[in-house]
């Protein structure tokens, strides 16, 4: 300590003149905080901002493969998104994205919630175990729950299929070891639900726990001085309490299970089968996986999925701002 | 009365302690079932009639794995060291540029804070899965530009890693400088202390903390990315994260689940061990606001 403090026993007045000659301290004072937010200011503009702009720019133009080498070009007058929005295949994925979203959303929110009041009322053993529990599903890789559930429901050998293969044929049948779940939307989507409710409802569980155990004791002593029941108190109590909450995980959660992507690329094989795509692997599969790429359509439906988003994401937003205002 | 009275509620318990051993069993299976499919033979694996725990434990799918042979010419080392070159590179990077910009936005008053932080919320929003295009074509020509290859190579990869963690780490950092007292550091300007010292010995053992949680989200974000190495690397098998490698693994005309889920697991270790420090943060920090207290 002394020897940094010897170091530097310059006083306040001297110092500034010594690292930064010519500026006064005042200036300093004025231009600090933007030489400290320069670089991440740099980088977001390069990597985030900037194809932002170009995102909005090539959905505007026809663009290929030869643009991207270095041909110029050609305003389209907003082609790609007349041909869009008149395309019976993009309503089709954009209908299937908002259907397998919504499933996604409303059982991640169910079951988290149910998990989180359970977890709520089990004694602490029991609810620290299972929230190691879901700690695992939550902390797997994207890419290891989207595989494992590949080979759960494999066709030959998936745990799935063996399992419903040996249970009594009057009860499901049989010749599950030829069925295979990967190849029509209809069985698709659902585990695919299943593959990202997994790994998203143990979220919502521990926020709700922690949601619920911020919830003030007097409140329900209150309650149930008034003769609230157990029920009651629930709803007039823990309800309105953790609204907010639950305002700011659905739309976290619409978000995310909105962009799903490495779940249905790995469950799908591919982006090839449009029969399955959802927005983000379509617009995968018209930018890197169709020959020719069609980076403009690929960046027109990019844009209209990123202003949903936006849209969606409003409210957490107005919130967030609020209280930096605050 | 009593006693329809505790029957009702020992009947609730058993019903809870039933529901939780549902919900932990099915969240732990899958992870379960990576583990045991990686610890079995692989005349274990591929039965009609598997059993739920292995006859017998073997390594050979871990061994397969690292020793190359799975797919000839690409090397688990070689994922692994560009996992990490990839991932803690991009951490540092962006932990250093968070810190700054943290700095500036909790202790400084200037005219585009406000801009600035709507800017890193907005940003935020921003999903990557739409951006990919111009993400591509942005550094196909960058590289271009300045003549460095920044596609089909790792450092175009490391560069979107820093930008995606950064709006998350500056804000998380920012909470952390926010609540370092300026008496302390005021305390010290009186005592004598130079900027430096008061940085050092004031705020950056307060601030460690919130920038090591920052930092570890940035790991697990990019430690798992998928979809950014996916397509910029696509072509170079020497440049693969752990991600795509197991991609490429699975792409493989025969599925050796085996020694997938090896690779899994070894993807998986990591994240699990970050994961437990960070867990209550992951909450907090992404509903702040929402839960008082």
């Amino acid at each position: 300590m002394t020897q940094t403090l010897e170091r530097h026993t310059p006083t306040e007045a001297d110092r500034p003149r010594k690292a930064h000659r010519g500026l006064s301290p005042r200036a300093r004072r004025a231009f600090a905080p933007y030489f400290l937010i320069l670089p991440a200011l740099v980088v977001l503009a390069v990597v985030l901002l900037w194809p932002i702009g170009q995102m909005l720019w090539i959905s505007l133009h026809d663009y290929g493969l030869r643009q991207l080498q270095g041909q110029e070009a050609e305003w389209n007058n907003f082609g790609h998104y007349l041909h869009v929005l008149t395309d019976e295949r993009f309503w089709s994925i954009f209908r299937n994205t908002i259907l397998v979203c919504m499933a996604m959303v409303a059982l991640t929110m169910t079951l988290g919630t149910l998990v989180g009041l359970l977890m709520n009322r089990l004694p602490k053993w029991a609810s620290t175990t299972l929230g190691i529990g879901l700690m695992l599903a939550w902390a797997t890789p994207v890419i290891s729950a989207a595989i494992v559930y590949r080979w759960l429901f494999d066709t030959r050998y998936g745990f799935v299929n063996t399992v419903l293969d040996s249970l009594p044929d009057w009860l499901v049948g049989s010749g599950w070891q030829e069925f295979n779940w990967f190849a029509s939307p209809e069985t698709l989507f659902p585990i695919l639900v299943v593959t990202v409710v997994w790994q998203s409802f143990p979220f919502v569980a521990i926020s709700v726990l922690a949601g619920l155990k911020s919830i003030p004791g007097e409140l329900y002593e209150a309650a149930r001085i008034d003769g609230a029941s157990g029920w009651k108190s629930f709803w007039h109590v823990t309800v309105p309490m953790l609204r907010p909450l639950f305002a700011l995980l659905l739309i976290l959660q619409i978000i995310w299970d909105f962009r799903i992507f490495t779940q249905l690329f790995i469950l799908a094989g591919g982006v090839t089968n449009r029969e399955v795509a959802l927005i983000p692997t379509y617009i995968y599969q018209l930018g890197f996986a169709s020959t020719p790429p069609n980076y403009g359509m690929g960046s027109a439906i990019a844009v209209i999925m990123t202003v949903l988003v936006l849209v969606i994401s409003a409210y957490y937003l107005r919130t967030m701002i609020r209280q930096e205002e605050a | 009365m009593n006693n329809v009275y505790r029957l009702r509620k020992a009947l609730g318990r058993t019903g809870a302690y039933a529901a939780a051993l549902a919900v932990f069993l099915f969240a732990i299976f899958p992870v379960y079932w990576v583990l045991a499919t990686a610890l079995r033979p692989t005349g274990e694996i591929f039965t009609r009639e598997p059993t739920l725990f292995p006859r017998e434990i073997t390594f050979e799918h871990f061994e397969r794995v690292t020793s190359g042979v799975l797919i000839p010419g690409t090397s688990f080392w070689s994922f692994l060291t560009n996992s990490l070159i990839v991932t803690v590179g991009s951490v540092v990077f962006a932990a250093l540029l968070s810190l700054l910009a943290a700095i500036a936005v909790a202790r400084f008053r200037f005219k585009l804070r406000s801009v600035f932080i709507i800017l890193l919320l907005v940003i935020q929003m921003v999903p990557v899965e739409a951006l990919i295009i111009s993400l591509f074509i942005n550094f196909f020509h960058l590289g271009n530009t300045l003549d460095v290859e920044l596609v089909n190579n790792l450092s175009g990869v490391f560069i979107v890693y820093v930008a995606v963690a950064l709006p998350i780490t500056i804000l998380m950092v920012r909470n952390f400088v926010n609540a370092v007292p300026k008496q302390l550091e005021e305390a010290a300007a009186i005592d004598g202390a130079s900027g430096w010292t008061i940085f050092w010995r004031i705020m950056m053992p307060l601030v460690a903390p919130g920038l090591a949680a920052a930092s570890i989200f940035a790991f697990i974000t990019a430690w798992n990315e998928f979809l950014v190495a996916f397509t910029f690397l696509q072509n170079n098998t020497d440049a693969y994260t752990l991600p795509i490698s197991l991609q490429y693994y699975f792409g493989a005309v025969s599925i050796e689940w085996g020694s997938i889920m090896a690779a899994s697991t070894l993807l998986t270790i990591p994240v699990m061990i970050f994961f437990l420090f960070v867990q209550r943060r992951m909450v907090s920090g992404l509903t702040m606001g929402a839960v008082k207290g």
